[in-house]
């Protein structure tokens, strides 16, 4: 089991470290909404390069639950998606692909929301 | 008539309002800071039992504008005007407070700098004679202030070590033309200062010009020196901006000494994790309400300057990128 949680830590704990220097060295102008946008783009960018890919490999869920996994399965779903119909796959693949973490967003926002009443 | 004016921006009362009463209530993380023993009420949680945290600062100010009134021992006929504001959009926590007040109402806006400003105007009012009693009362909440000028709380945003947390506390002052306690002798009204900065996470560097611009009119003034206050101090710049502020006074000439200091330094200490130190308007009031009252009526200080300071920005013209007007406002206080 360590063979697989030792190498998703160090992978998933370099992708945050990026995004906390990115942080910390440009202040005020970089927030966490850019380094969001940065890492969602960023990992769609490195999947359509085939870099993102061997990270995957090494890093397991480390490299895919941070938000530049993110990017790239929208990469990943909407290239597959043009081979298999054509340009208009390049629209309907990354929304397919990436499916069920919108759809749990959306159902675990919402029974937190229901079940918490937050107030922030 | 003899004009009540000294220089570009102070005015003297002829005859100096009395604070009659002083009242605060804080949330409970002001409670466990170095000052939780001076406050009038600690609430146990930041909700207490409403159903927002809008509604339960508004009840806050409610709360400690009644205490002061009762303290003061002034029938509420008597009181001819409220003087409130706080940091929300429309100031709703004081006129939602005044809502349940029936008394003539002045709505104020001068973000962390409101308490001063609504001594500055109400002492005016008394001295004027439009007023027999004015009472003057300002609330902040951190959970009401994230909402509006920063990230949901539940988003888990990091702090900048230059943000100052906002108190969760209201207080307020009943004003007097006479009776016993402190008096309110003058007070000087800021102008807008801004050296361009646009970070909200850094308000403390936003005010501190304005604050040293309030300061030096005010010596200038009234041809005193800092020498001749026992405490100056300002609300709120937090340690980064009070530090900006002295090295602006030093590089006019005056040097402000050992008896400089900061209400959102005071109130919490370094074991919180608040950062820069406190802010908001709540800061100030409570902190003079309690600890500066008490030290005065203890006969510790004879003679205070208190320095409201106020970031006058809002959260569109933060996210279009406008820089951080500030303003300071002085208030001095003699027992």
């Amino acid at each position: 089991m360590f063979d697989m949680i030792i190498p998703a830590f160090i992978v998933g704990g370099a992708i945050c470290v990026i995004g906390q220097i990115l942080m910390d060295l440009t202040k005020p102008s970089f927030t966490p909404a850019h380094v969001l946008v940065t890492f969602v783009v960023g990992g769609a960018i490195l999947g359509a390069l085939g870099l993102y890919e061997p990270l995957i490999k090494i890093g397991g869920a480390g490299a895919t639950i941070p938000l530049s996994g993110f990017g790239y399965s929208l990469a990943k779903g909407a290239t597959e998606a043009v081979g298999k119909r054509g340009i208009m796959g390049a629209f309907s693949g990354g929304v397919e692909a990436t499916a069920v973490g919108i759809a749990a967003a959306v159902f675990f926002g919402y029974v937190m929301a229901v079940t918490f009443r937050p107030k922030g | 008539m003899d004009l009540k004016r000294m220089g570009n921006q102070t005015v003297v009362f002829a005859n100096p309002p009395v604070i009659l009463s002083s009242y605060s209530v804080v949330g409970p993380k002001e409670g466990q800071g170095p000052l939780g023993q001076t406050f009038n009420h600690i609430w146990k949680d930041g909700l207490h039992g409403e159903r927002s945290w809008e509604v339960a600062e508004s009840k806050m100010l409610l709360e400690a504008m009644k205490g002061a009134v009762k303290d003061a021992q002034v029938p509420e006929d008597k009181i001819d005007f409220i003087l409130a504001g706080d940091l929300l959009n429309q100031i709703i926590s004081s006129s939602f407070a005044a809502r349940q007040m029936g008394l003539p109402f002045i709505g104020l806006y001068g973000a962390c700098s409101t308490m001063a400003l609504s001594m500055a105007v109400g002492s005016m009012l008394i001295d004027g004679g439009f007023a027999r009693h004015v009472l003057a009362g300002v609330s902040s909440h951190h959970d009401t202030a994230e909402r509006q000028f920063r990230s949901p709380t539940e988003q888990g945003t990091q702090r900048a070590m230059s943000a100052q947390w906002t108190v969760t506390g209201a207080g307020s002052v009943v004003l007097g033309g006479s009776g016993a306690g402190p008096r309110i002798t003058s007070a000087t009204i800021g102008r807008i200062v801004d050296y361009a900065e646009s970070d909200v996470n850094n308000m403390g560097a936003a005010m501190a010009p304005a604050v040293a611009d309030t300061i030096l009119n005010h010596l200038h003034d009234l041809h005193r020196q800092a020498s001749d206050y026992d405490l100056i101090i300002s609300g709120d710049l937090g340690s980064v901006g009070l530090a900006l502020a002295a090295e602006v006074l030093k590089q006019s000439g005056i040097n402000m000494g050992t008896s400089f200091t900061d209400c959102g330094i005071m109130i919490f200490d370094a074991s919180q994790d608040v950062h820069a130190g406190a802010s908001g308007c709540g800061c100030s009031s409570v902190v003079f309400a309690g600890e500066i009252m008490k030290r005065i009526k203890a006969g510790e200080l004879k003679r205070v300057l208190l320095v409201g300071s106020g970031a006058l920005h809002s959260s569109t013209s933060s996210l279009q990128g406008e820089s951080i007007p500030g303003i300071g406002h002085a208030v001095v206080i003699e027992a």
